[in-house]
């Protein structure tokens, strides 16, 4: 393809940046409103792409024929399982810790990850070894000069822009949102408006959850291949995006995301171990030069 | 209408109300009166929820409510302006207001009682779209209790709302406090401002280091002499 930066790269670039970008919501969401890294948040992705590889046979056996309903139904699938586990680990590992010191949540979240990842494993019916994720789509491509668009790259921004304004719609026009955004800001105040914060916590995670598992159904299509610790690196990258982005701020998780996407894509095309390592070596110059992230010159504003 | 009886409430180790007992009657303002430390912003964060009783009761119109949670009491028909203000501060001025009519289903209710309020402090209705944390100490007090105006009820918990205030607008927002009292809303107040507060009270209640101890009419407080000396200055 000629030079590092072509058109081909950048949309690369854009496409992994998508699906960071959905992964990193979840993690500034769940910061945003209860001040805890949630580790296990990359499972949560992991979870979504399982739920997408299910949700295809079964609804593949129903309706004949690849088309673009089942792969929406997919998508809600995906988004369905990544809800429910966030759901479920927000219930029985992060509430009753709510009021107990941060550092018990921090290790609970590191715990409830690698119960994620080891019972996934041991399951029989998906095992701890790679499966290849099925083509939902049929594959199209058109040639814009030296560039290969195919569908995919599309449909990975496409989704992922859809479900960023709808988010950001969400958190700054409706009344939910506001009580988001005021949970996150004075959770006193808030529960003398007579809001009940746990329930918009939960709403909080499981929001969060759901576009970790739409992020999973992108990754799958994208690169076919999931396995019950696929979560871990690009959990850890997406976390990284939300730092440097300013973690707790959404706008900052998504522009992180992208710069997090394309710099790791052009690293990757000069070498592929540097690419690897680049999410790192953001990390560190981000912690040293600028802490508090791109776009947290706000304090209050966490969400 | 509410009364407290042998409330405790510890933080941790510290017990912050070791026994306090008061009485607030329909449609009367009441006092708690009291040096700092004393346990009176502790005594109203347990009645609306925030912190939970270790022993005594809260019973609110002839309901128990004593730890009940917080989101639970609102609609009951407490509302509560805190210490402190607690204003939203990147939410605007009507954002604030609005979430106040969080528990009101008639979205149309909650946009009246905001007229309301801009009527009673019409330097709310010119800052509607400024963000709460840019207002002035004196308009976040407004605010806090413009909200609690939103979210009604029958009784308004009032923790010093004339605190930071400028002699003026203390003067203003006692008279706000009475009039909305004869509108028919049943006031405890909690005051650094003990003069103040006991002119406008129908009862007072002195706090001592997590007890309550001296208690009578307003009036009658203001003229007791170990009152006078202790709190008042006089
Ligand atoms: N979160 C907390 N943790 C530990 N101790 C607390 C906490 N909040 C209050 N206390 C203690 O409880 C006691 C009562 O505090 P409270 O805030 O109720 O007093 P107050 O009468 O409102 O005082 P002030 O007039 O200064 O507002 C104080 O000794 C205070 O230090
Ligand atoms: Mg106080």
């Amino acid at each position: 393809m000629g030079s590092i930066f072509s058109l081909q790269q950048i949309l690369n670039g854009l496409q992994l940046g998508s699906i960071y970008a959905l992964i990193a919501l979840g993690y500034t969401l769940v910061y945003g409103i209860v001040r805890l890294i949630n580790f296990a948040h990359g499972d949560f992705f992991m979870i979504g792409a399982y739920a997408a590889y299910g949700s295809f046979y079964m609804f593949n056996a129903l309706v004949a024929g690849r088309s673009g309903t089942l792969a929406f139904l997919v998508l809600l699938a995906a988004m369905i399982g990544g809800a429910s586990i966030a759901y479920l680990t927000n219930k029985f590992a992060y509430k009753p810790l709510r009021y107990k010191p941060k550092l018990s949540s921090l290790i609970t979240a590191i715990g409830v990850s690698m119960f994620i990842e080891y019972f996934f494993s041991a399951l029989p019916a998906i095992g701890p070894s790679y499966r290849s994720f099925p083509d939902i789509l049929v594959r199209k491509e058109i040639r814009l000069g030296n560039a290969v668009i195919s569908n995919l790259v599309i449909i990975d921004l496409a989704v992922a822009a859809i479900l960023m304004v709808g988010l950001t719609l969400l958190v700054r026009k409706t009344t939910l949102g506001k009580a988001m955004r005021a949970v996150s800001q004075d959770k006193d105040a808030a529960r003398l408006m007579g809001i009940d914060i746990e329930k918009v916590i939960s709403f909080t995670f499981m929001v969060g959850g759901a576009f970790a598992g739409a992020a999973g159904l992108l990754a799958g299509m994208t690169y076919p291949r999931i396995f019950p610790y696929m979560g871990i690196l690009p959990g850890l990258k997406a976390f990284i995006a939300a730092v440097l982005g300013g973690i707790g701020n959404i706008p900052g998780a998504m522009l992180g995301a992208y710069i997090m996407g394309i710099a790791e894509t052009f690293a990757s095309a000069y070498n592929s171990l540097i690419g690897e390592g680049i999410a790192f070596a953001i990390l560190i110059l981000v912690l040293l030069i600028r802490p508090r992230g791109l776009l947290a010159e706000k304090i209050a504003d966490k969400i | 209408m509410l009364k407290v009886t042998n409330l405790k409430v510890n933080y941790g180790k510290i017990e912050a109300i070791k026994d306090v007992s008061f009485e607030v009657p329909d449609g009367k303002i009441v006092t708690l009166i009291g040096a700092n430390g004393a346990g009176k912003t502790t005594t109203l964060r347990a009645i609306s929820g925030l912190e939970r009783a270790a022993g005594g009761s809260i019973v609110f119109e002839g309901k128990d409510i004593t730890n009940l949670e917080a989101h639970k009491i609102v609609p009951l028909g407490i509302s509560h302006v805190p210490e402190g203000r607690k204003i939203f501060p990147t939410l605007t001025v009507k954002e604030n207001l609005e979430l106040a009519g969080w528990t009101i289903k008639d979205k149309t209710e909650v946009n009246r009682r905001i007229d309301q309020v801009c009527e009673i402090f019409p330097r709310i209705k010119e800052r509607l779209s400024q963000l709460g944390g840019t207002l002035s100490g004196g308009e976040q007090q407004m605010l806090a209790v413009g909200r609690a105006l939103v979210t009604g009820g029958k009784l308004l918990l009032l923790d010093e709302p004339s605190m930071g205030l400028a002699p003026v607008l203390v003067d203003e927002i006692f008279d706000r406090i009475a009039a909305i009292n004869k509108q028919g809303t049943t006031v405890l107040l909690v005051e650094q401002n003990a003069m103040e507060a006991l002119e406008i009270a129908d009862f007072a209640y002195i706090l001592e280091v997590g007890y309550t101890t001296i208690s009578g009419e307003a009036k009658a407080i203001e003229h007791d002499q170990r009152v006078r000396e202790a709190y008042l200055g006089v």
